[in-house]
């Protein structure tokens, strides 16, 4: 079973990357772009069959290495 | 005096670290990160480098190693460590400072000499030291101090600030601020201050002919006050 996660910055913890994303974008002629927030991606195959199971194992996941919870988020999407 | 130094892979400042404490006296044995046990020591270093290759977050990967249960345990019995750059990253991950460390303000790996200020000599790390403010060399390109306002607000009241980014004089200025720290905080203790986690690296500042003396100001107190 699949199981994606994203985590983003929390709100209040500044982005330099995204800011500088934001730039290149406005440069580009993007212009109607008021903010740029980047963040991280994970596919997780896991081999727990039972999605209930297997999205708490990855939310311990996050919690413990996947995100830092100082200053990040996390979503786990449905597994497919 | 004992010390033990551990090498995680991507570590590189770990050979020079071990021939800084020599220097001093410290009796010092490297450590592999698969390790289990640490050797009896009086200090334990967490070395900067780019452990796992700065994989996920810095210092994250490393802060899972089978040695750092070990870390762990010998922080909380009140064993000092402390932890230089990428050290200090390893730290903040396992939560034994709090905090955390974000990519420099200005998105430049930032490799130069600055001056900080000695904040608190209330501790074994900078009690007796005799000067208040150090040039050490920094080399990082994650050494953005932060932290949330609750955290903030402990980390002052407890006096957990150990050092912070200043001019020669020992001014605190945003203008002498590197990277971006909140409170241009350059390095911070637990709340016990057994643990001390910094930025700044003393084991460059030990030979006048290749750079400075006050990483050996700083260490040669150390010893002193383990001893």
């Amino acid at each position: 079973m699949k199981i994606s996660v994203i985590i983003t910055l929390k709100k209040d913890v500044l982005d330099p990357q995204g800011k500088v994303i934001h730039q290149a974008l406005d440069g580009m002629g993007f212009d109607d772009v008021n903010e740029v927030r980047q963040g991280k991606y994970f596919e997780i195959d896991t081999k727990e069959t039972n999605p209930k199971k297997a999205k708490d194992k990855v939310e311990e996941m996050c919690k413990k290495l996947l995100a830092n919870l100082v200053i990040e988020n996390y979503k786990i999407i449905d597994a497919n | 005096m004992k010390s033990a130094v551990i090498t995680f892979p991507g570590s590189n400042c770990d050979r020079d670290m071990d021939v800084a404490l020599k220097k001093f006296g410290f009796k010092n044995k490297m450590v592999w990160h698969q390790d289990v046990e640490l050797p009896k020591s009086d200090l334990i270093v967490l070395p900067g480098g780019f452990s796992y290759g700065d994989y996920l977050r810095c210092g994250s990967m490393a802060s899972k190693s089978k040695i750092m249960q070990s870390v762990i345990n010998f922080a909380n019995s009140g064993g000092m460590i402390m932890g230089i750059c990428n050290g200090f990253q390893i730290l903040v991950e396992t939560g034994l400072v709090p905090g955390v460390l974000l990519r420099n303000k200005y998105l430049e790996f930032i490799c130069k000499n600055v001056f900080v200020k000695i904040n608190d000599k209330n501790n074994d790390y900078f009690k007796n030291i005799n000067s208040n403010v150090l040039e050490l060399h920094i080399a990082h390109n994650e050494g953005n101090y932060f932290c949330t306002n609750d955290q903030l607000k402990e980390i002052e009241d407890n006096e957990q600030i150990a050092i912070n980014y200043c001019n020669q004089n020992g001014q605190v200025e945003d203008s002498f601020n590197p990277n971006g720290s909140i409170k241009n905080i350059a390095g911070i203790f637990n709340k016990e201050k057994n643990v001390l986690g910094m930025m700044p690296h003393p084991e460059r500042m030990i030979d006048t002919s290749l750079s400075g003396e006050d990483g050996s100001l700083f260490l040669k107190n150390l010893i002193n006050n383990l001893k």
